[in-house]
């Protein structure tokens, strides 16, 4: 029986192949119907705009310029790829997401195993390090700007000057850093998000398992790594899939910090300039296609290869 | 000091308890207590210092909203300045209800439609798999990947042809495409938990297919059901590109409120505090007073 409880043998595995006879009689349709109404929903309010970016991405579009309108065939994607700011924005987007997610899961990994045990205030500490999770995140990325990075008042130059005086050195910091001033408050307010996830999957471990490694005389670092970490991974990889498409999609945090001048325009802003300031619509819908693929491509890849929550896929 | 890890287990907050129970398997606490006591006091200082660290700049912002706009920028900071209540008072100045009572609208409003669509779906997904229906699973959750801009403007021309613009419920709809693939996602982890037996023995009484929801899975998926609701509240009051795109005056939401707020009348940092502070405090509330719910809700159960 713990064997069972160590792999989780998932539900539907067992239930999937051989669905009881009482059930079967129920017919395709009284099992497919409940499906619909979301699967109708999810296609028109999702797909249908993207077939149409996709549509738009293929004409010469500008508001400003109506009569103009027409077909342009891949004069927007060759705009695209060889505009040197998307090319900046595709990078800057790649490295958000990438430095985001690592260094939150590493951090939460840390945070979460420091809290997977007993101790006095256990309930305080846990509920602090939630709390960046519960900003808003404009509101966030407004306290980081103004009230923390200000290089007059913010609490970072504030600290520097109680600390070491009068003549304490008083960084700009979002001139300075202008990425790693965006990262470190999105780094902050996902966490606690991948701190939950992992903490969820460490206090969901068979401990009498760890215990009797313990007195086989396995070390804290053997059962880490032979042990927890295993365990843990389904739970790195959803914390890491979850974190990786809101982050990609970030735009509070780049709008509101540095308005993406200082090269940190990514995507979703870079499009967001080009369809509400720009008003080009076919060069904007040609960046949208390109996120797109890009991020299925990445996506699928992911989920089909590395991920065991789709493994068992009949 | 060695005693502290008895005390704490007898004294420790809400919080822990509960998250025992959110964990499938009950915990073995002797296993913690076998741990050498100084390093565990040093790994419990530990914890305290990050946990503190990390809602620092949460605490220094409300610190700061209750400071008037002289005190909150000094520098060295006076954390002992005399408490005052003006930024509260210049945010409510500039007429912020419209925009929480829209956020209200939106967030409740799509919250209670998502529900309405992932329960049914989910049931199809979990407890009588449809064909292929890891496909169907990640067709839902690819949709999650599909970045909102690179829809958006279809969204906002179709809006602006029917006249949608400025439009709660154009916003309302949005946000339940945006929340529902993550409801059924969960969902459907919950859902798999109902026993199968169970099910097997309404069909066979004849129990109609509603009645088999209300009576049987209902009360089995309830704390997922309130976990997902948390979940899409958050992400929907959270929301701001489509919120800035396709509202303006009338439709605007608390977040778009919030960033015209800074621009349009140069910086006053006790107010920009008072305000990030009130917008969030609805998510604050909510995540804090269901906090083992949205670590449930988080793991998703979809690793179960």
């Amino acid at each position: 029986m713990s064997s069972s409880t160590a792999t989780k043998p998932r539900a539907e595995q067992v239930r999937g192949p051989e669905p009881s006879a009482a059930l079967r009689r129920m017919g395709d349709w009284a099992r497919r119907a409940p499906l619909l109404p979301a699967l109708i929903f999810v296609i028109v309010m999702t797909q249908l705009p993207f077939v149409a970016t996709l549509v738009i991405s293929f004409m010469n579009w500008n508001a400003y310029y109506p009569e103009e309108r027409g077909f342009a065939g891949f004069d927007n994607f060759a705009r695209v790829f060889t505009d040197t700011n998307t090319r900046q924005a595709v990078f800057v987007t790649i490295l958000l997401t990438v430095s985001v997610v690592l260094v939150s899961l590493v951090l939460g990994l840390g945070i979460a195993l420091l809290l997977d045990r007993k101790f006095r205030g256990q309930g305080i500490v846990r509920t602090m390090m939630i709390t960046p999770f519960l900003i808003v995140p404009v509101a966030a990325a407004l306290l980081w700007k103004h009230a923390l990075y200000n290089p007059e008042y913010g609490l970072f130059n504030g600290l520097l000057k109680a600390v070491f005086g009068e003549n304490a050195p008083q960084p700009d910091w979002i001139t300075n850093n202008p990425l790693i001033a965006v990262i470190a408050a999105l780094v902050w307010q996902w966490t606690p998000f991948m701190m939950l996830i992992l903490l969820a999957g460490l206090q969901s471990r068979p401990l009498d398992v760890v215990e009797a490694a313990r007195i086989d005389g396995a070390s804290s670092l053997q059962i880490f790594r032979s042990m927890t970490l295993p365990h843990l991974r389904q739970y790195i990889e959803l914390s890491g899939l979850l974190g990786a498409i809101y982050v990609v999609q970030n735009f509070d945090h780049v709008f509101t910090i540095t308005s993406g001048g200082l090269g940190t325009a990514n995507l979703p802003y870079f499009i967001y300039q080009t369809f509400y300031t720009a008003q080009d619509y076919g060069r904007a819908s040609a960046a949208g296609v390109v996120v797109v693929i890009g991020t299925i491509l990445i996506a699928t890849a992911a989920l089909r290869t590395a991920f065991s929550l789709f493994k068992e896929d009949a | 000091m060695s005693t502290t890890d008895t005390t704490g287990t007898g004294t420790t907050g809400a919080g822990t308890t509960s998250a025992d129970t959110t964990s499938g398997t009950p915990r073995h606490t002797e296993v913690r207590h076998a741990k050498p006591p100084r390093s565990g006091v040093l790994l419990s200082a530990a914890a305290w210092v990050i946990g503190f660290l990390f809602a620092l700049p949460v605490l220094w912002m409300v610190l700061t909203s209750f400071h008037n706009e002289n005190d909150a920028a000094k520098n060295p900071p006076d954390v002992f300045a005399p408490l005052s209540l003006d930024g509260y008072r210049s945010f409510f100045d500039a007429g912020p209800w419209p925009p929480l009572l829209n956020s209200l609208t939106a967030s409740v409003l799509s919250t209670a439609l998502v529900l309405l669509l992932a329960f049914p779906a989910a049931y199809a997904l979990s407890i009588r798999p449809v064909k292929k229906w890891t496909d169907v699973l990640f067709f839902f959750l690819s949709t999650k990947m599909l970045p909102i801009v690179a829809g958006i403007l279809p969204l906002y021309l179709f809006a602006q042809t029917v006249g949608l613009l400025d439009n709660i419920w154009w916003l309302i709809l949005l946000y339940t495409s945006m929340n529902l693939p993550i409801a059924i996602w969960m969902l459907r982890s919950f859902l798999a938990e109902v026993p199968v037996e169970m099910l097997e023995a309404a069909s066979v009484d004849g129990a109609s297919l509603t009645r088999t929801l209300k009576d049987i899975v209902a009360p089995v998926v309830m704390p997922g059901i309130a976990s997902a609701a948390l979940i899409c509240f958050i992400f929907s009051w959270n929301e701001l590109l489509l919120a800035r795109v396709l509202t303006s005056t009338v439709a605007g939401t608390a977040p778009v409120f919030l960033t015209g707020f800074v621009t349009s009348q140069g910086l006053f940092l006790a107010k920009v505090c008072a305000a990030s502070f009130v917008v969030s405090l609805p998510v604050l509330a909510a995540g804090f007073a269901a906090q083992d719910k949205l670590v449930q809700g988080l793991s998703m159960g979809a690793v179960k």
